[in-house]
């Protein structure tokens, strides 16, 4: 076969093949909306995180500001200690809230941070004051049954 | 009694030593085909030209494949999802499924039967006709000049061909779910953004498919150049070209996810 | 000899694990003569051509190629030493994905910087030495066998080498192809002033275009001389090669036990 013709099509092949790549990157992926230019790092101490799992979205407001860099745990205070890598166009104040949310009711888990009126900002390597646990479905249904019990015997 | 045990000993040794001994001749094989690769990059058309028969001349199977799996994923996905109220997340499903597994693993499989075996065939019957001794007679060099382009070929193409195979795959799912049952358009896409990863799923399914590319190359040039140089010899080189590529692929593909996705 | 010689063999011997094929050969082949190495099939023959072509190692003896030993030659000089030597294999081994003018130019392409109108000129000059300039554009798979032979001839005498090794240029050929084969070795040899090894069983076809002659059985060469010498051989070797004869010191059966006593057995396959 001539030269040229086969250097044609498997440059066609090439560029198809890339081109896939790139769809699978932008269109698929979340290459486009995941990769912040610069970070900084905060950390929060929960005790419990629920599902939170490493590279899960901290929102605010609900929009994606940051995601959870590493989760792992404290021996001494038998807390789990969060690792987060925020956006740096985003500062938040020192007595921000962070709490761990679900999507839904059985969605995904992810850290919500409600903004304080502190004039000081968070810097990085700072760590969250307040923190909420997740809620953890168990519980929740044994303070509701506990409470309703309690309710019924002072009804009484 | 005896006897027989100890024959079946002696068998099992020769069948291990002659295994061993293969083995031994693949790396070796392999490190040649290696320190001759400068040679097929300088002179760039003929791994150009392998490019076009083991990665272009598999396009279209790949691309046919791609979509119809990725049909079937939606329908299927569809079909469970709806039964939990979360029919929107059957983008997820259909990328995840894809991008992680099927797209590298199937794209490998049919590249192993398509382009593998007509690998083994050509370097197979090039060794019965006498053309690899004549090369080497004539002071060409036949893994330089036959065995590694094809090699290199094979290596480069088959990432392409995967990421090809996923991307078809995703349509194919999009054309099901969205197209033909009604999914959200809106949540099929911005789903499957918002769950999957560039590094984590798509980047480590280019890293499969690169390995499996390596894996199933090597296979299919080895078993043509270690082949038995009759017809019978070719053609048992190429089924075993298909049978080990397969294995390979699916014992490397549990290896590979094991190490990527551990823990997540 | 008071020819200088090209290619000397001194007690080279030559196993296959641990089956011998060569049992001590001593050969020489003189510069820009044609020399011929007969015997029938399995006898060595093109074992022989491979250790001087470098690609088998003799087990003991010494092989001198233009006074360099091969054997103990390394990869870049061994491969220096093949650019200069041509060889006809037994079917041709034409590369069958490229053309017949791709196949002759194979060599220049690979080894040489000539421009392209050079190389054109050259393939054709090749190819019009064997009689198939006009055959430049077809593929191999639509040669005859004749024609495939003198393709592959071309493509061997591509870089006029010192040596041009024959493995059974004749086999498998029908009697006019054969003729013409044998000329044309005949003609090239003296034209490139290149010297030929020659390695068949066709005896009558060689003798009538060898300057010398050898016999090889059972790893040993049992025979030499002139054509002239061989015809007139009273060795029963010779003569039952030369004749065709079906019995004679080769024997026509395999060696077994004596046929009544294993007829009356009756138990072969126990």
């Amino acid at each position: 076969m001539n030269r040229k013709l086969l250097d044609l099509w498997v440059g066609f092949f090439v560029a198809v093949g890339f081109a896939a790549i790139l769809f699978l990157a932008l269109r698929v992926g979340n290459l486009s909306s995941a990769g912040f230019a610069e970070t900084y790092s905060l950390t929060a101490k929960f005790d419990n995180i629920g599902g939170l799992k490493a590279r899960g979205p901290v929102k605010s407001a609900g929009v994606v500001v940051g995601r959870v860099a590493e989760i792992h745990f404290d021996a001494q205070t038998y807390e789990a200690v969060v690792v987060m890598k925020m956006d740096s166009r985003y500062q938040f104040p020192r007595d921000t809230f962070a709490s761990i949310l679900t999507a839904g009711l059985l969605g995904e888990q992810y850290i919500g941070l409600d903004a304080g009126g502190d004039d000081r900002m968070l810097q990085s390597g700072d760590t969250f004051a307040k923190t909420q646990s997740a809620v953890v479905l168990e519980k929740l249904i044994g303070q509701f049954m506990f409470s309703k019990a309690s309710e019924h015997i002072e009804s009484k | 009694m005896r006897d027989g045990m100890i024959e079946l000993l002696r068998s099992l040794g020769h069948a291990l030593s002659g295994a061993f001994q293969t083995l031994g001749f693949a790396a070796r094989f392999f490190t040649t085909i290696l320190a001759c690769s400068g040679q097929s990059f300088r002179r760039l058309h003929l791994t150009i030209r392998e490019i076009y028969f083991s990665g272009f001349q598999s396009l279209l199977i790949i691309l046919v494949s791609g979509l119809f799996i990725g049909m079937v994923l939606g329908m299927q996905g569809y079909e469970t999802l709806q039964r939990y109220g979360s029919s929107e997340a059957l983008g997820v499903l259909v990328a995840l499924s894809l991008t992680r597994e099927l797209g590298p693993v199937v794209s490998a499989l049919l590249f192993a039967s398509r382009a593998g075996s007509s690998i083994t065939a050509e370097i197979g019957l090039m060794k019965a006709t006498e053309q690899l001794t004549a090369m080497d007679m004539m002071a060409v060099n036949p893994i330089a000049r036959v065995v590694a382009p094809r090699f290199w070929g094979g290596v480069i193409s088959m990432p392409l061909l995967a990421a090809l195979f996923s991307a078809i795959g995703v349509f194919g799912g999009y054309l099901v779910g969205v197209v033909l049952i009604g999914v959200d358009e809106g949540a099929f896409w911005s789903q499957m953004q918002g769950s999957v990863d560039f590094r984590l799923d798509i980047w480590n399914g280019i890293v499969k498919s690169f390995v499996f590319g390596i894996a199933v190359s090597l296979i299919a040039v080895f078993e043509g150049y270690d082949a038995v140089p009759t017809a019978e010899g070719v053609s048992a080189s190429i089924k075993r070209t298909v049978v080990y590529s397969a294995l390979a692929i699916l014992a490397l593909d549990l290896v590979l996810t094991s190490f990527m996705f551990r823990g997540v | 000899m008071p020819t200088e010689c090209l290619v000397r063999i001194n007690g080279v011997s030559f196993a296959y694990d641990d089956r011998p094929i060569l049992k001590g050969i001593d050969m020489e082949v003189p510069r820009g003569k044609l020399v011929a190495i007969m015997g029938n099939s399995g006898c060595g023959k093109t074992t022989l051509l491979r250790l001087i072509g470098g690609q088998l190692k003799p087990t003991g003896g010494e092989l001198l190629v233009d006074g360099q030993s091969v054997p103990a030659m390394a990869h870049d000089e061994l491969y220096a030493m093949r650019r200069r030597m041509g060889m006809l294999f037994q079917f041709g081994a034409l590369f069958t994905d490229i053309s017949v003018f791709e196949n002759v130019a194979y060599l220049m392409r690979e080894h040489t910087d000539l421009p392209e109108e050079i190389i054109r000129d050259m393939v054709l000059m090749k190819l019009n030495a064997v009689g198939l300039r006009g055959a430049h554009h077809l593929m191999p798979a639509e040669l005859s066998g004749g024609m495939a032979r003198r393709v592959a001839l071309a493509r061997a005498i591509a870089l006029d080498p010192m040596l041009i090794l024959y493995d059974e240029p004749f086999a498998g050929l029908d009697p006019i192809s054969m003729g013409v084969i044998g000329q044309l070795i005949r003609r090239l040899n003296d034209a490139l002033g290149a010297t030929t090894l020659l390695v068949t069983h066709d005896v009558q076809e060689a003798l009538s275009i060898a300057d010398y002659a050898y016999f090889v059985a059972d790893g040993q060469i049992v025979a030499r001389g002139t054509p002239g010498e061989i015809r007139a051989s009273s060795d029963p070797f010779v003569h039952q090669f030369v004749f065709g004869e079906a019995d004679g010191p080769v024997h026509f059966h395999y060696p077994a036990p004596p046929f009544e006593e294993e007829l009356m057995r009756g138990d072969v396959h126990a």
